[in-house]
């Protein structure tokens, strides 16, 4: 055996019989989803369990280096893992802004000291983060943004507001762009790390067209952020005034995740879960079988861009194509879902709908391809910088 | 196996690449259109082709071939496909090589070497009516004395007047639509009671209608076995298919390509009309298309050498999207060409011919999605 196939068996020797039986089964809901973080709620002893061996192991962050929490996995190693976990229908241990953001950029952009400091945190599921990017007045034209953090000597005083912060009511910090040089629209904002605790810190969450509220307005009143959590743990991440970079790498990053929604159901076609509908209507089965196309086109999509992507030979912008792509095709995934569905699907609270779980699904899709970068600015970046169309 | 080309994979493609803009660009494709060559491509340039080894590519190393999969013809095919390069390399070198691979011993020394050296063209007499139906064949081969005696009609056999031998599928039992009962047959081009009535298409290709009039076969000529030729033919087409998506992702990919030159190039209303975000997003999302295209037949590449089960699925799949993406790129490469663009000097033109073609060859991408969903059991 490769040493692969070693790993390989025994990964699967390993969940089998650490992965407890409930963690296998899909979760019913956002409360079956672990977040973590200070005042983290487990739904059960399972639950607890699953996060505390997987992070013991690094594995809730598997390919990060050992030192900062995470299992020191090669690539391939990782690849493995997913696939194992995906075949025994291991529910993710922790899901975290930490992991998917935060961690990637320290990992990055960090100092020793910071990354030492800020990532077992986040692997172990500590803290629980969220991301302060949009502003009531800066959407799709982020870098306009006005949030400011005056230099108070040992620390900043930041005012401003933030929007569509995910989750800001439950998270315990935040990673919040801040404006520090107002002359500078690029080169004047700082990627900034501080507690939602600080006195001036208020969230108000966001109720939306699906009756969920998962976004929160958040208002920042004369908040302290001290300029050190530390020897060598600056507030700051990457360099004061160039958090911008910082910002364009996690949105890479977080457009190869949204990207990634387009073939959930792995495998599987969306259409066999429908047949008896489609049987009397040929349409609407015609239309199921141009999007099992695309769906299996995008999911060989995606595997060639992860393979790509790590390899190193993709081009640095092909997220916002797979954003672009993923976000588009899952809403049409959610507009067939409400077509086979009928009336049935239109029932908002009832037992039988799950409490309008797939009309609140289908409204849910509808931000996919406005958060994290619209559609519109998606094709915009494609094609300046991947098909070097000319004009600003 | 990666999504990615190894090295000798991207040698190959750099090679086939020079190879057919050097050789083969779309120049040669109209000195052979305009002299009305009644084979529709040059048997100079198949001689060529075999000097490259591209004829044998799919043939086993130990029968003189490459010995090379899905992956290394479909390089190939895209860069036949980005010159509109004519020759009967899909036909003859992919889906002839798979069916042949079935055949006995005789029957691929007879043939293989010729095709190694760029002497020998073979055609596919599958389709009998103008949309690709193989279960529907109807062509008859009864039993007659030692082999067979096949009576019926055949269409769109591309280079078929030009082939040295066709593969033709014939009913040996059950009957129309059904899978089983069908039955392959290698019947040589002097054949009595073949006769042929070759038409030119819209992309200047030559395909042949023929008759069968009791034309006698030894039971030599079977390929694979009686009774179980969709087994043979399920190869010979998944082969073509996955071919003809991947020739299908060098025609879209070389019309996007000129037509985003010519975004960059065109002015009016002073300007570049490629600072037009109107355009800008149409030619973003074509590209999107075509590089999902282009990974759905590497991954029924993959699967089919990987011999996966699923690579029946994955071929359908991705005969349809490339389809979709490539009639796509055509169609939207005329529109952004303007009026030029619907002159015969320009080649854009050109490629939606060929679009068209290849779409229809081996079934078009309604007929794949429509397998697509019986293979997900609705």
């Amino acid at each position: 055996m490769t040493d692969l196939e070693t790993f390989r068996s025994e990964t699967r020797a390993w969940l089998e019989e650490n992965c407890p039986a409930e963690m296998r089964k899909p979760a019913r809901g956002d409360d079956d989803i672990c977040w973590g973080g200070r005042n983290v709620v487990f739904q059960s002893d399972a639950q607890k369990q699953w996060l505390e061996v997987m992070a013991e192991r690094g594995w809730t962050v598997p390919d990060w280096p050992t030192e900062y929490g995470g299992g020191g996995l090669s690539r391939q190693e990782a690849k493995i893992l997913r696939t194992e976990m995906a075949k025994m229908k291991c529910r993710s241990p922790l899901n975290s802004f930490g992991i998917w953001m935060l961690g990637p950029a320290l990992l990055k952009f960090g100092t020793e000291e910071q990354k030492k400091h800020f990532l077992p945190q986040i692997a172990r599921g500590e803290i629980r983060w969220c991301q302060g990017y949009s502003e009531p007045g800066s959407g799709s034209d982020l870098v306009s943004l006005q949030t400011f953090g005056e230099d108070k000597g040992d620390h900043y005083e930041v005012n401003g507001s933030k929007i569509w912060t995910s989750y800001a009511d439950k998270a315990d910090w935040i990673f919040c762009l801040v404006r520090t040089n107002k002359e500078d629209k690029y080169q004047g904002i700082s990627f900034m790390l501080y507690d939602m605790t600080n006195e001036g810190v208020t969230t108000k969450p966001i109720l939306l067209i699906s009756g969920a509220s998962p976004f929160c307005e958040t208002f920042f009143d004369d908040v302290k952020v001290p300029k050190s959590y530390g020897e060598g743990i600056s507030s700051v991440v990457g360099e004061f005034n160039r958090g911008w970079d910082v910002a364009k790498y996690l949105l890479g990053h977080e457009r190869e995740m949204i990207s990634g929604m387009g073939g959930d159901g792995g495998t599987a076609s969306l259409g066999a879960g429908f047949k008896d509908v489609m049987a009397s209507e040929p349409v609407l089965r015609a239309q199921m079988a141009l999007f099992d196309v695309d769906g299996l086109a995008f999911r060989s999509h995606s595997e060639r861009f992860m393979d790509e992507w790590k390899s190193g030979t993709g081009h640095p912008a092909y997220s916002n194509l797979m954003k672009y792509i993923g976000t588009e095709l899952n809403k049409s995934r959610h507009e067939l879902v409400m077509a086979m569905g009928g009336s049935d699907a239109l029932e908002w609270e009832s037992e039988a709908s799950k409490g309008g779980s797939k009309a609140r699904n289908w409204l849910r899709t509808k931000a996919n391809s406005i958060e994290g970068g619209t559609s519109e600015v998606m094709l915009n970046v494609v094609s300046k910088r991947i098909l070097e169309m000319p004009g600003g | 196996m990666a999504m990615i080309l190894n090295d000798d994979q991207s040698m190959l493609k750099d090679s086939a690449r020079e190879f057919m803009k050097s050789e083969a660009p779309t120049t040669h494709f109209r000195e052979f259109r305009d002299k009305e060559c009644k084979d529709g491509f040059s048997h100079g340039l198949w001689k060529q082709f075999a000097e490259m080894g591209f004829t044998g590519i799919l043939i086993p190393e130990d029968e003189g071939g490459l010995g090379l999969g899905h992956v290394e013809a479909g390089i190939v095919l895209e860069e036949v496909g980005r010159n509109l390069s004519p020759s009967p390399f899909l036909t003859t070198s992919v889906a002839a090589v798979e069916a042949l691979k079935s055949a006995g011993k005789n029957m691929r020394e007879r043939w293989f070497p010729g095709i190694i050296s760029g002497e020998t063209v073979i055609g596919l007499a599958i389709d009998e009516s103008a949309k690709h139906r193989p279960a529907n064949t109807a062509c008859k081969a009864e039993r007659s004395g030692n082999g067979f005696k096949l009576t019926g009609a055949k269409q769109f056999v591309v280079q078929g007047a030009s082939s040295d031998m066709l593969i033709v599928a014939a009913r040996t039992a059950g009957s129309e639509g059904e899978t089983s009962g069908l039955t392959l047959f290698a019947v040589e081009k002097d054949a009595a009671g073949m006769s042929m009535d070759p038409v030119r298409l819209v992309d200047s290709a030559v395909a042949a209608h023929i008759d069968l009039n009791g034309v006698e076969v030894t039971a030599d000529a079977v390929i694979g076995e009686v009774d179980d030729g969709w087994s043979v033919l399920t190869k010979i087409l998944d082969a073509g298919r996955t071919g003809a998506a991947a020739e299908m992702v060098g025609v879209g990919s070389g019309a996007m390509d000129m037509t985003f030159d010519y975004l960059k190039q065109r002015k009016q209303f002073g300007k570049v009309i490629g600072e037009f975000q109107a355009l800008q997003h149409r030619a973003a999302h074509l590209y999107g298309e075509m590089e999902m295209a282009r990974s759905v037949v590497l991954k029924a590449q993959n699967f089919l050498d990987d011999g996966d089960e699923r690579g029946e699925l994955y071929t359908a799949a991705a005969k349809a999207k490339a389809g979709l993406a490539c009639n796509l790129s055509v169609r939207e490469g005329l529109q952004m060409h303007g009026g030029i663009g619907m002159t015969d000097e320009y080649d854009i033109g050109l490629y939606m011919k060929r679009d068209r073609a290849l779409n229809e060859f081996f079934g078009d991408a309604y007929f794949h999605a429509d397998r697509v969903a019986t293979m997900n059991g609705y």
